[in-house]
């Protein structure tokens, strides 16, 4: 399947993905509306250090420790290997947050509930990760590897 | 064509069918539960009654599930006897089911001791099952106390449920602190603190002497009016029937890495068996739903004829109360790294160039890093744990390790 | 004491705050601390003193909240010291020094290119559709003397000077290792070998890495002699001497040493962190004969394998000069023209000095014809080739092909804001600081310079083929093709073209 996979060696930290991120998700058409004078919850995030930056989002590992450590069965692979939350069966427990070793899954803006990419499977950019199509140096890409 | 019998129908058991079936496709497995329920996460009857989650979306597995998998469910029913000889399992109702490869995943039950007078109170409640939960639900009402019997993490995710919906929770513990399991003193009193702000009434290092109706008298000598008791002290891992067929059990079903039992061709997987806690360095119960869930897939891949060793088991919690959040693993021994601020806690111990455990309160953002690190027993010195210990980060690995992580197929 | 006393900032940052998510991507983005948060009242400002107008902010903001706008500030109007000379004398009057520009003279003065107009067939010729039939576009540069001679046993023998073979009528300009970073010339090393053309080295040497580029590589030998050895010589496809610049004709350069980072310094064979010069001359050429000694030596050196590119600034007596270098040895003549770009030269040199090309490409070509030389040597351009249209007009003129170093660093994303000698290039082209220079992958660089040139090769067939023309050796020097528009007698005499209507 087609992954999201970070080139640190490219990334400028400038943090577009996590902005374009969080428009993708917010379900609001218009970037300005969705995100203006708001704290935004991107489902990616830059590490920033000493002149080295790199996005990290869900690797939608193949064995996904988060899936098999969910309490509820709201984690999931979907047909494509897409590793995916159910919203309604989450409870917000966070132990995927306590499993992940990329600690790429989140709380959501609310708390009440895990985030996470989901390779924008889950919006109106159908599969189309916005992160990777906003990259400005193609730090970020979407590919079979 | 093989045939699989699995006694239980929890998480280790639902993994242990996906195991199976990730390996042979054809085999006939058989699933006898004592639970009239599909499948569901046990740690959610008290998100249930907190109002999380509702009752039709609690199944662990879609309903298509057992169906996909070509599971034939007995549901309702108990086994009673392995015969080890014979390569069968007696049923409550006098069924006999042969097996090819036999799991045993029955978990755990709720430890009732002896308390005088608790035969007498009329709603009384464990809190172990989703039939605990739902006949507990039936009594909760607006102008009811409570009384929760143990400051574990049951009573105190029971506590939590029901909060909203009574008038008031009292916890009773014989120990002088909350969730001694998986906090250290002073983790302890910060959540403690934050649940006494919240209005739950704790009474420690005191237990109950005796129940006289609605009234539960303590050691102390105090009283406690109440309209509802839930008893959660502890639990006991269902060994009997692997015990009375003649295999090892210590505390818990004795396995190996495989998750085989000292019986030829019969596992064990879940809160009923011991695993090898690699931050402890020895075998204990490691009661917990991702344990059991990753025990159960490796003993469904070896009864299935695959490959599989368990190797890295480590205690695990996330545990939230309210809006506050709790994170644990591992062991608290070795050296310490402490912080703590207003609304936060955090402790990591480590020991032998290794991260052997953590408590983090407030603020679990990307625990899971810690938690890798236990488990995969990195050497610390391979890693910049200064920078780790203010904040899990990818960016304290190499530049090699992280290119392995974020540019490569996991 | 500010430099900037008595100015007011040239360029004014604008934020639309309705469309500003505070997102401080242009904070993060821009090199010259443009850009900042203030915290107490939770907004974007901005400090307009010291924008360079790059552009990077307006391209990277997510909500298109930014423009940079010329400032309406004027000082009272007067056609003689228009703003920008009087800003000149007040900065010169601050700092005491040479103003110092970078890429290529922005001053009015006519292009030529524009001036000139291309035929097209109706009727009486036909046109070619180069979709369906051959257009040839390839070019090979080098002596075109060969004369066939026959062995003793009557076979031909190959007397063929080297030649360089061209896709396209194109080559990218010399841009060094050290005025350009290490990803920009990557980017053109690499989609040079995808297009079939010819990157050019500069004086800055060959960095290690780029050899396996070797054989769509130009290495320069200028002045300084940087990074000339064995090795760079033989991994090469041609070597070119370095006499001049379009963009600063009759001086030499100047590195500082802050931009001699470890490997430029490796590269060029230079100690690290002291400021290099290039002298104005060679110090061991002061006539053609010395010319002609370095081209021989470098061609000995190189087994008379290689053609020897000897380049040139356009200058008055142009013609005169190309007469000479024809008759030197060298295989091709570059001449840069006086809109060439540079990293760093002094402002008034740049402004002033030289010529344009197209003039002085119709000059040489004409004398080089009436000498009966004009086969001896092929003759390339630049200074500024924009587009596939003035492609199209050089070769008409008489150029066997063009230079583009300009059009190039657009491709890469250079947005001509002209401060390449403050090394703070924030498109990560101009500069040697690893912060910026990440942010031109070359993976997205060169495949952004290879589409530039299929377009443009696309546009030259379809210009060509509405000319009845199918290959470049029937459009060179073939100024029938051309008719000025709105031109003195006198610049139609020496472009060698007649007027539209004509």
């Amino acid at each position: 399947m087609k992954r999201i996979y970070v080139n640190e060696e490219w990334c400028l930290g400038c943090r577009l993905c996590e902005y374009e991120c969080a428009y993708a998700n917010s379900g609001i058409s218009d970037m300005v509306k969705a995100l203006k004078g708001k704290t935004i919850h991107p489902r990616i995030r830059v590490e920033d250090g000493d002149g080295v930056h790199f996005a990290v989002n869900c690797r939608h590992c193949t064995e996904a420790i988060c899936v098999k450590s969910c309490i509820a069965g709201a984690l999931s692979r979907d047909g494509n290997g897409t590793v995916v939350i159910d919203r309604e069966k989450c409870v917000g427990c966070f132990t995927c947050v306590t499993v992940c070793p990329f600690g790429a899954i989140m709380p959501a803006a609310d708390g009440k509930a895990a985030q996470k990419c989901a390779l924008c499977t889950d919006n109106v950019k159908n599969g189309v990760p916005n992160c990777v199509t906003y990259c400005p140096n193609r730090a970020i890409v979407f590919e079979e590897r | 064509m093989k045939k699989y019998v699995i006694i239980g129908n929890s998480v280790a058991a639902t993994h242990a069918i996906e195991g199976i079936r990730s390996v042979d496709g054809a085999g006939k497995i058989t699933v006898v539960s004592d639970e009239p329920h599909a499948a569901y996460g046990r740690p959610l009857i008290s998100y249930y009654l907190y109002g999380r989650i509702a009752r039709d979306k609690m199944d662990y597995r879609s309903e298509a599930f057992y169906e996909r998998n070509q599971v034939d469910l007995k549901l309702g029913r108990r086994a009673e006897k392995i015969d080890p000889t014979a390569k069968t399992v007696l049923l409550d109702d006098g069924e006999t089911l042969s097996y090819d490869r036999l799991l045993v995943a029955t978990g755990s039950r709720p430890f009732l001791p002896p308390m005088e007078g608790l035969d007498g109170v009329k709603d009384r409640f464990t809190f172990m099952t989703l039939d605990d939960a739902l006949s507990l639900e039936r009594a909760l009402s607006p102008e009811k106390d409570v009384l929760i019997v143990g400051a574990g993490l049951i009573g105190l995710k029971c506590a939590e449920g029901v909060f909203d919906r009574v008038k008031s929770v009292t916890v009773v513990d014989l120990a002088d602190r909350i969730l001694p399991s998986i906090l250290d003193g002073e983790g302890s009193a910060f959540v403690k603190e934050f649940l006494e702000k919240k209005g739950v009434r704790f009474l420690l290092g005191d237990s109950v002497a005796k129940f006289d109706g609605g009234t539960a008298t303590l050691k102390s000598g105090k009283t406690v009016a109440f309209d509802l008791v839930v008893v959660a002290v502890g639990v006991r891992p269902n060994v009997e029937l692997v015990k009375e067929a003649g295999g090892a059990v210590n505390r818990g079903i004795v396995t190996d890495s495989g998750q085989r039992t000292s019986l030829p061709d019969v596992y064990a997987a879940g809160d009923n068996c011991e695993s090898y806690d690699v931050t402890a360095k020895q075998s204990r119960i490691l009661a917990i739903l991702p344990n059991a869930a990753l025990q159960g897939e490796c003993a469904g891949v070896n009864m299935a004829g695959g490959k599989r060793d368990f190797l890295n088991a480590a205690p695990v919690n996330a545990i939230g109360f309210f809006d506050l959040h709790v994170a644990t693993a591992g062991s608290y021994e070795g050296e310490c790294y402490e912080e703590r601020t207003e609304t936060s806690y955090k402790k990591l111990f480590y020991k032998d160039n290794m991260l052997k455990g953590f408590i983090l309160i407030g603020n679990i953002e990307r625990a899971g890093i810690y938690t890798s690190l236990i488990r995969n027993m990195v050497p610390l010195d391979s890693v910049d744990f200064d920078l780790l210990k203010r904040s899990p980060a990818l960016m304290a690995f190499s530049r090699e390790a992280r290119r392995d992580k974020l540019a490569r197929r996991q | 004491m500010s430099d900037m006393l008595f100015m007011y900032p040239e360029y004014e940052v604008v934020r639309d705050s309705d469309r500003c998510i505070g997102c401080r991507v242009c904070e993060r983005q821009c090199a010259n601390e443009v850009h900042y948060h203030d915290e107490e009242t939770g907004k974007m400002l901005a400090d307009s003193t010291k924008c360079v107008n790059c552009h990077r902010c307006v391209c990277l903001c997510p909500t298109h909240a930014l423009k940079i706008k010329k400032s309406e500030d004027t000082y009272k109007l007067n056609a003689n010291w228009d703003g920008q000379t009087i800003n000149e004398v007040y900065r010169q009057a601050g700092s005491g020094g040479v103003l110092l520009s970078s890429m290529g003279n922005p001053k009015p003065y006519p292009v030529y290119w524009d001036k000139l107009l291309v035929n097209a067939s109706q009727v009486t010729n036909p046109s070619i559709d180069p979709l369906r039939e051959p257009m040839e576009t390839a070019v090979f540069l080098g002596k075109k003397t060969a004369k066939v001679e026959r062995d003793e046993n009557g076979k031909l023998k190959d007397t063929m000077s080297p030649q360089l073979k061209l896709s396209m009528p194109v080559m990218f300009s010399a841009m060094s290792y050290g005025s350009i970073s290490y990803n920009a010339h990557e980017s053109l090393a690499r989609a040079a070998e995808e297009l079939g053309i010819f990157y050019n080295t500069g004086e800055g040497g060959l960095h290690k890495d780029f050899y396996r580029y070797g054989k769509n590589t130009i290495v320069q030998v200028a002045s300084g002699r940087f990074g000339v050895f064995k090795d760079y010589l033989e991994a090469a496809a041609a070597i070119e001497i370095k006499m001049g610049q379009g963009a600063k004709p009759g001086i030499g350069g100047h590195l500082p040493g802050a931009k001699i980072t470890d490997a430029v310094s490796n590269t060029r064979m230079i100690p690290k962190g002291v400021d290099v010069i290039s002298p104005a001359p060679h110090h061991d050429i002061y006539s053609i004969e010395d010319l002609r000694q370095l081209i021989y030596s470098l061609k000995e050196a190189t087994a008379y394998k290689k053609p020897v590119i000897v380049k040139i600034a356009a200058v008055h007596n142009v013609a005169a000069i190309a007469s000479g270098i024809a008759r030197s040895g060298a295989d091709v003549i570059a001449i840069d023209g006086y809109r060439g770009g540079t990293g760093a030269a002094p402002t008034r040199i740049r402004d002033n000095v030289g010529i344009p090309i197209e003039l002085a490409l119709a000059a040489v070509d004409q004398r080089l014809r009436e000498e009966g030389i004009r086969d001896n040597v092929s003759v390339v351009v630049a200074g500024s080739v924009r587009s596939s249209a003035d492609l199209l007009k050089a070769i008409a003129l008489g150029a066997d092909a063009c230079y583009i170093g300009t059009a190039a660093l657009l491709a890469l994303g250079c947005h001509l804001c002209r401060s390449c000698h403050t090394g703070k290039c924030n498109w990560g082209i101009a500069t040697q600081v690893p912060e910026l220079v990440k942010r031109l992958n070359p993976e997205v660089g060169y495949k952004r310079l290879v589409n530039l040139m299929h377009a443009w090769n696309h546009e030259l067939q379809e210009m060509m083929g509405g000319m009845g023309i199918n290959s470049i050796e029937a459009l060179r020097g073939n100024r029938l093709m051309l008719r000025g528009l709105g031109m003195t007698e006198k610049e139609l005499e020496i472009l060698g073209v007649r007027h539209a209507g004509e």
